[in-house]
């Protein structure tokens, strides 16, 4: 898919789950207007882990072909899920004190061990950054993606499988879950994040790719045979 | 705790869409300062390439392909 293409899904995408919040999705019984954060966070979230994943699964390609557009996939992906963490982080905060009167709370799971994933994420581009040496970056940054990339779904399951379930579950619940109106905003909202993360994901790769052309073709008109580069965390290809 | 009325739960759901937005605003600002970034080393590559082939100067290539978006020379 072009990224024209891909821009324009997500601007419809989005525009069309805001549009459903706002004007199809009905009013939660228990939390009224407020749960219309559901929307947003819960997307942001699952797009950022998913996001953490993938750039696991990059690396493990980066591991296995030694080729640094793979370690620069997976570089975007997680420098993206980051950032997205950090919007499902304070998004959560800002239902967290509406609807429970807290801006944080210690003793929640969900809450505490999505902050571990973010701050465990947050060290990676100082990792990147603490190591001179490209090869090693990459191979060192590549598995702790791989490592950190596995932790994400076994915290998940950890945390769901804890006691007791105070964050509000509504997928596959004995009460039965979402009722399909706010289901189909809700899948429209997620695919809208998806596609989103993908679109900025393919923006900053063909931004850093022609960053690292320029630079090869500052090079040949340069007549340098070695170009510095300075220390940077970013992946060169 | 009972649901919030509206005009108190509205200040916190615009609050979480507002950061969203925010979020997405500071990233493209920053893409538009990197690509800023590569336009610069841009010119300063083709006046690399002017002092090297003074016939650059003259123009770009003629047989290019046509456009619609005007030509910055």
């Amino acid at each position: 898919m072009s990224l024209r293409t891909l821009s324009t899904a997500t601007v419809v995408a989005l525009t069309g789950a805001f549009a459903l919040v706002f004007f199809y999705a009905p009013n939660d019984a228990d939390q009224g207007f407020i749960q219309k954060i559901f929307y947003l966070h819960v997307p942001l979230a699952m797009t950022a882990l998913g996001g953490f994943v993938l750039g696991g699964i990059f690396a493990i390609q980066h591991l296995r072909t030694r080729r640094s557009e793979w370690d620069l996939r997976s570089y975007v992906a997680i420098h993206l899920s980051l950032i997205l963490a950090i919007g499902v982080l304070i998004t959560g905060s800002i239902w967290a004190r509406a609807s429970w009167g807290h801006w944080w709370v210690w003793d929640e799971p969900t809450l505490v061990s999505f902050l571990i994933v973010t701050l465990l994420y947050a060290t990676y581009q100082p990792l990147r950054f603490s190591i001179e040496d490209r090869g090693r970056q990459a191979r060192y940054a590549s598995v702790f993606a791989v490592v950190a990339g596995a932790f994400v779904p076994l915290n998940f399951l950890a945390v769901r499988l804890a006691q007791p379930f105070s964050h509000p579950r509504v997928f596959a619940t004995a009460n039965g879950g979402l009722p399909p109106k706010m289901q189909l905003t809700f899948y429209v909202s997620l695919l809208g994040m998806v596609l989103l993360f993908f679109t900025l994901w393919r923006y900053e790769m063909a931004a850093k790719r022609t960053r690292g052309k320029l630079r090869a073709l500052k090079r040949r008109l340069g007549g340098d045979d070695e170009i510095s580069l300075g220390r940077s965390a970013a992946p060169q290809v | 705790m009972p649901a919030l009325p509206l005009h108190e739960a509205g200040k916190y759901v615009a609050a979480a869409y507002l950061v969203f937005l925010a979020l997405l605003l500071i990233y493209v600002a920053i893409m538009a300062i990197r690509l800023g970034r590569v336009e610069r080393e841009l010119g300063e590559l083709l006046e690399l390439a002017e002092e090297r082939e003074p016939s650059l100067r003259d123009g770009f290539d003629a047989n290019a392909p046509r456009s619609r978006e005007p030509e910055i020379q």
